[in-house]
């Protein structure tokens, strides 16, 4: 699925623990010791509470369909038709992913369906974290 | 009351596909119009917003030397904001006379800048290697989730752009003016599902300029003011991802209170409503959002031909973004609608259009403004 044009994240001191997460295909996310709350996209203070006091943790990586579109103009890094979709994690948050070992119709991708993560080099440096559905699925849970 | 007065407003010459003007002339094209409808020249003028290009590049560009500059930068919805700011500024006496404009090259391309996300950004890392390929793939990406939640279906959705296209066809200056069916739109190509091109906005070129100053000095303007009532803005998130809930924009909720409670009207007292409209659930979610349908219900409200001619809560007057012009940053067009219909110069005037709401949105669901007009300051 993935060709070099795809367009990759760039790193932050703030966000670099979950890129390298994910290249030891883990999915980071983040906890305020403070107030409890987890979060995503990575920060080192609390959104909720402003607190400073954050760790990070290891996602289950299941999560449920939330909602996506199937966009039908081409893009270079993607063959034919494909869902940019969400999904919210078992954990709370939410995020942007696409849908892998999936047909990309809407018959297909029903929203609340149980995702579970895969992790997709990019490039030498990146995994992306992608979503596949937990039925036909081999077991590639991180706990 | 605020105090403060629409006294100047127009859009360019043209809409629609202008090749052979660029991005800082539509906008000077839209902003001398607006002059002529005040009568006033540049020299009158001494504050300036705008987005999308620097203040900067504009007062240089128009003569303008201002004691006042706004250049919040928000999406579409951005003028909505500066003529919040305009008010208190000219309120406060930092200025006594302000000209918003808005100009975009959206469908040439003349002279535009363009709107990248750094590889390094929030959204850089976290949306775009995904694929998203602009607001059709983004904006959109909530509805599904509607859809289910509250069980609006396809034939709902595609009702949005019938009804406007119904206003547009009363509008000689619409983009696109022969009325369609639930069919038609259906029908059309598909975008992004669930998106059919006839619920996703115009590509076209244009802009629009507004001239605000204080309401008693309204007798030294050819044209009545248009009141400005209250205002409200507000900003989520720059990810769609992000949204608290996909089925309802926090920043379409504060905006749209803080604006009513500032004007001190009711929703009864609304005789026209704007809601920008880049793809069309956005009225959906406005109407909701704003308290005019409870969770769940704007769809039919919609479908039972209440926002349409003749309709309890005419909406969108112009045709819209889905019908009347889109140039990337609507928001501009909305407002002009709403002083045309206070005004009583609309192509599809209004009876008795004596309170206009207009509800903007940035960013996709990343920033809201709104804004009441009036005919009388209440």
């Amino acid at each position: 699925m993935d060709k070099p044009t795809r367009a990759l994240p760039q790193p932050t001191p703030e966000t670099q623990h979950f890129w390298d997460g994910t290249q030891a295909d883990q999915l980071l996310l983040q906890r305020c010791t403070d107030c409890a709350h987890t979060y995503f996209p990575p920060r080192p203070f609390c959104p909720s509470c402003s607190s400073r006091s954050v760790e990070v943790y290891a996602a289950s990586g299941r999560g449920t369909l939330a909602s996506y579109v199937i966009n039908q103009r081409p893009h270079p890094a993607f063959d034919g038709p494909y869902a940019i979709a969400l999904v919210d994690l078992e954990e709370g948050p939410r995020m942007m992913t696409n849908i892998v070992e999936c047909a990309q119709t809407p018959e297909a991708l029903q929203l609340d369906m149980p995702l579970q993560v895969r992790f997709e080099q990019v490039s030498e440096d990146i995994k992306l974290p992608l979503f596949a559905p937990v039925t036909n699925a081999p077991n590639g849970a991180n706990t | 009351m605020t105090g403060i007065a629409v006294v100047g407003a127009a859009e360019t010459t043209e809409l629609g596909k202008i090749p052979h003007l660029s991005q800082h002339q539509l906008h000077a094209d839209a902003a001398l119009n607006a002059m002529a409808d005040a009568g006033i020249t540049a020299k009158d003028i001494d504050g300036i917003a705008t987005a999308g290009d620097r203040p900067t590049d504009l007062a240089y560009y128009l003569g303008i030397t201002p004691t006042w500059v706004d250049g919040t930068s928000v999406g579409g919805c951005s003028f909505m904001l500066h003529v919040r700011h305009a008010v208190a500024a000219i309120a406060s006496g930092q200025c006594t006379t302000v000209l918003i404009t808005h100009g975009e090259s959206g469908r040439s391309g003349v002279g535009r800048g363009g709107f990248p996300r750094a590889p390094a950004s929030l959204a850089g890392q976290f949306e775009v290697p995904y694929g998203p390929m602009g607001p059709p793939t983004m904006f959109t990406l909530p509805v599904l989730r509607y859809m289910k939640d509250y069980g609006m279906t396809h034939e709902q959705l595609a009702m949005v752009a019938v009804v406007q296209r119904e206003w547009a066809s009363m509008n000689p200056r619409a983009s696109f003016q022969d009325e369609i069916s639930v069919d038609d739109v259906l029908n059309s190509k598909m975008i992004a599902y669930p998106f059919h091109l006839l619920e996703c906005c115009l590509v076209t070129d244009g802009g629009g300029a507004l001239i605000l100053t204080k309401a008693d000095r309204a007798k030294d303007f050819p044209n009545p003011p248009v009141h400005i009532l209250g205002t409200g803005e507000s900003v989520e998130t720059p990810m769609v991802s992000q949204m608290e809930d996909l089925t309802s924009s926090k920043a379409f909720k504060v905006a749209g209170s803080f604006a009513m409670q500032d004007a001190g009207i009711s929703h009864a007292d609304v005789d026209h409503l704007m809601v920008y409209d880049a793809f069309a659930h956005l009225p959906i979610y406005g109407l909701e959002d704003l308290g005019f349908c409870k969770k769940g219900e704007a769809a039919d409200f919609i479908w039972e031909q209440n926002t349409a001619p003749g309709g309890s809560l005419p909406m969108n007057t112009n045709g819209g973004g889905l019908s009347y012009m889109h140039s990337g940053m609507y928001g501009m067009y909305a407002l002009q609608e709403s002083v045309r219909q206070i005004r009583g110069t609309a192509p599809a005037q209004v009876p008795d259009a004596n309170v206009s709401l207009c509800l903007g949105v940035g960013g996709m669901f990343g920033a809201s403004g709104c804004v009441v007009f009036g005919k009388e300051p209440r």
